[in-house]
């Protein structure tokens, strides 16, 4: 009768800080979310400002431009050929901060609109990659190319780049490579070569 | 038994004591002008599957479940829609660029595509939000049509 007492008790007390535990957890969650909001919203609306005061340091000597949006996208892009997860959502997440630290004030207004639909857009489909599993990562990867193509047609590029596709992921999916030579991000090493050069997109910075 | 005792009364006093916490209500009555079934106005199969099984949780006027009346099931369900109304918002639609809308879209396709849509601990106990085969395919289709009539 004793031990069914203690195991009872036992049961109970872990039961008391489960609930205890998780109510906190979420309200950590909560917290996260807020600030992340907090984030997207400054990303969105005072884009300078307060990045001006706070983040410089932290992003000393760090490119404010869409070349360091591409830098981190070609990190991101290798990590899918090789099939790495964790490599993939560390790039995701890099690119999340060269997004929101990207410099727009010097296009004309128009083209900062666009910009900055991209931007939002972008970092939405980064931040999912820098939290997901691979084929959600790559499914992500396909919106984000996008995204770039449309950047890199505003800003130009100081690199020639090569826009790649693939006919068999998801009816036709492109991609921005450095090289010429097909390495198919959506597939890896299963279908690495998989793929052919649509365009190439010559420097003119 | 003394100690069981006690460990039932703080038990049953945290129980109770948690119940006053208040919790967000999302039932908002007004649908404003860029609610999503307002701006596309669906054929009915697609806006009732919409309703059934999305709106819930993905705008502002959710139909809480009995549940919600109990702590912490509340906290449970405000946190779930305050994170899937931040990831997609059906009354904020016409609010997105068509950027944003095509890839919304997109990811709605894949996600039902996959059934991470309707969530499993939602339909657990919501049957009637399950969506068929056939109810997938509809709403499939529908949204490709949506997507593809945008410019991206």
């Amino acid at each position: 009768m004793k031990k069914v007492r203690i195991t009872t008790a036992i049961f109970v007390m872990s039961f008391v800080s489960l609930t205890v535990m998780s109510c906190k957890d979420s309200k950590k969650e909560n917290l996260e979310s807020d600030n992340h909001s907090e984030m997207t919203h400054d990303a969105t609306k005072d884009n300078t400002m307060e990045h001006d005061n706070m983040d410089m340091v932290s992003h000393v000597g760090q490119m404010t431009g869409s070349k360091q949006v591409i830098a981190d996208y070609m990190t991101l892009k290798e990590a899918l050929v090789a099939t790495n997860k964790d490599a993939a959502a560390k790039a995701g997440n890099k690119m999340v901060g060269s997004l929101k630290i990207f410099e727009i004030s010097g296009y004309t207004s128009s083209q900062q609109k666009e910009l900055q639909d991209i931007i939002v857009d972008a970092t939405e489909h980064a931040e999912h990659i820098g939290k997901s599993e691979m084929d959600h990562q790559r499914e992500h990867f396909k919106t984000l190319s996008k995204d770039m193509m449309d950047m890199v047609e505003i800003t130009g590029t100081d690199a020639t780049l090569f826009q790649q596709s693939c006919p068999m992921y998801d009816k036709g999916s492109s991609w921005l490579s450095m090289s010429k030579d097909i390495k198919n991000p959506y597939y890896g090493s299963k279908m690495l070569t998989c793929g052919k050069v649509e365009k190439e997109i010559k420097s003119k910075m | 038994m003394k100690f069981f005792k006690i460990i039932t009364l703080i038990l049953l006093a945290v129980f109770v004591v948690i119940q006053f916490f208040p919790t967000e209500r999302n039932q908002s009555n007004v649908v404003p002008k860029t609610d999503f079934l307002l701006v596309n106005n669906p054929p009915q199969k697609i806006r009732a599957i919409l309703q059934e099984s999305c709106y819930n949780c993905h705008s502002n006027k959710t139909d809480y479940p009995w549940y919600n009346m109990i702590q912490p099931a509340a906290w449970y369900l405000e946190d779930h829609i305050k994170h899937a109304k931040g990831e997609l918002n059906f009354n904020l639609w016409d609010e997105l660029s068509d950027r944003r809308k095509s890839s919304k879209l997109r990811s709605i396709i894949k996600q039902i595509e996959n059934d991470k849509m309707p969530l499993s601990s939602y339909t657990l106990i919501h049957k009637k939000a399950l969506l068929s085969e056939v109810e997938k395919h509809n709403i499939i289709k529908y949204t490709t049509q949506l997507k593809d009539s945008l410019s991206y």
